[in-house]
């Protein structure tokens, strides 16, 4: 049992409800026709376009592909953690501690998922794997740039504070720990509350599609058990490496506290 | 003992500072606000980044771990910072403090209990002179430490700071706007230009 196809006729009928939207909208000067236009624009080219490389990618199942298609993720979601920042680290540096941290936690639990729970031979079945990491790079990026920008601006408004507590003779570490802490917690509740409601108030979007799709709602709670599972434990480990390699940025080695390497964005 | 040697200290585009202080003397410093008073303190705190050497007798700065020399060089900020709620929370070991020391500042031990958010500038002050004092560190760099006291407690604070730097005895700098202030405590006075040189001033 396959699922029944929409044509562009019926997404035109979808389509009607968001230009009903804009006009609202423009009557009551919200002034957001234009970025609503804007993102519905985007959603439709990129998920077509996305749409064209799957079509292709699951034709010709190869690594270095499937390789290449997950770096351009993983790329586009380190562009958008650094986006999200208030006050970002300068440089490449910056860059790369949020991309890297996302690197470590989103294909390692990627790869354990596909390699060893899932199974498949290959491993890397793109059928699998992209629509995984998709989900995972996009939870951790969340989590992630959450929890940076938190560290960041509480940084910035408790300096006075940190640099007494290390003038008392406190290491680095001993003076920002509940800064830290603070900022590892909030980055890691929105997946944990969610856990917590999966099922009672939200019907997750892979679940609904895999139904949708003629699996067996028992098939599809699995899977989704699996990725909930997979999604927390990719956003905690990608947080605590994000906020950890952070809190050493912003010291020096003699521990000082050095937020010249922050600059603030618009 | 317990000598604080500064040579060749620069910072940002400051300096280069040479100063030494025997144990038990102070050296007062004024100057115009903004003439980088507070740099020089910090500096000398191994805060901010700077060349030069530091010394305290024969220890090099940049040979012990930071959080070690700033407990033996203690930086006494003009504006003290609080992050718990109770005072006690901020001392290693409130129940060890000297009642005497407390009663010297106008507290007695209930001052433990207090709630940070309470207390005036002028109670978080004197506070911050017995937080800074419990480490028994062997240099004291003291910026406007009675900035915002009454007439009493800038004489209790005053003598507690130079008996403490007697006794230890410890090294002291001390910033302060108050040149009648410096004639009191200070044994030698430099006056901080708005360049950033210093230069010696007579005792009043």
């Amino acid at each position: 049992m396959g699922v029944k196809p929409l044509s562009g006729f019926d997404l035109a009928l979808a389509g009607l409800l968001v230009l009903a939207l804009g006009l609202c909208s423009w009557r009551l000067r919200l002034g957001l026709e234009r970025r609503l236009a804007i993102s519905a624009v985007r959603t439709t080219v990129q998920l077509l376009l996305i749409g064209q490389v799957l079509r292709v990618l699951f034709a010709h199942a190869s690594f270095p592909f499937v390789f290449a298609i997950s770096m351009i993720m993983l790329l586009v979601a380190g562009r958008e953690v650094m986006a999200r920042q208030h006050r970002r680290i300068k440089g490449f540096s910056g860059w790369l501690l949020g991309t890297g941290s996302m690197f470590i936690s989103s294909f390692a639990v990627a790869f354990y998922a596909l390699a060893v729970v899932i199974a498949n031979d290959p491993w890397y079945t793109p059928q699998y794997a992209i629509p995984l990491l998709g989900m995972l790079l996009g939870n951790t990026m969340n989590g992630i740039s959450l929890s940076m920008d938190r560290l960041t601006e509480a940084f910035w408004q408790q300096r006075q504070i940190i640099e007494q507590r290390l003038l008392l003779g406190q290491t680095s570490m001993e003076a920002i720990e509940e800064l830290r802490q603070q900022a590892m917690r909030s980055g890691m509740i929105p997946i944990i509350n969610s856990m917590a409601v999966v099922g009672l108030v939200s019907l997750p979007g892979m679940m609904t599609g895999q139904i949708l799709g003629g699996s067996s709602p028992m098939d599809a709670v699995k899977y989704q058990i699996l990725i909930m599972f997979l999604i927390c434990a990719g956003t905690g480990f990608g947080v605590m490496t994000a906020i950890t390699l952070t809190c050493r940025k912003l010291f020096d080695e003699r521990q000082r506290l050095r937020l010249d390497v922050l600059q603030k964005q618009k | 003992m317990n000598t604080l040697t500064v040579e060749a200290l620069t910072f940002r585009d400051r300096g280069p500072y040479s100063l030494c202080i025997a144990g038990g003397e102070c050296l007062g410093l004024v100057g115009a606000s903004g003439a980088g008073k507070s740099l020089l303190l910090r500096a000398i705190a191994d805060l901010d980044p700077h060349g030069g050497r530091l010394l305290l007798d024969e220890m090099a700065c940049d040979q012990v771990p930071a959080p070690v020399w700033r407990r033996q060089v203690a930086l006494l900020p003009a504006e003290s910072g609080w992050w718990h709620d109770r005072v006690d929370e901020h001392f290693q070991d409130f129940a060890s403090l000297d009642p005497d020391a407390l009663a010297r500042l106008g507290f007695t031990t209930d001052v433990g209990g207090w709630q940070v958010s309470r207390l005036s500038t002028g109670e978080k002050q004197r506070l911050a002179v017995l937080r800074m004092l419990e480490n028994k560190p062997r240099v004291l760099l003291l910026d406007e430490p009675t900035a915002s006291l009454d007439a009493a407690n800038v004489t209790a604070v005053e003598k507690m700071l130079l008996d403490y730097g007697r006794e230890k005895p410890a090294a002291m700098l001390w910033v302060s706007h108050d040149p009648d202030q410096l004639a009191r405590v200070a044994d030698d006075i430099r006056m901080m230009n708005a360049d950033g040189s210093l230069t010696g001033k007579e005792v009043a």
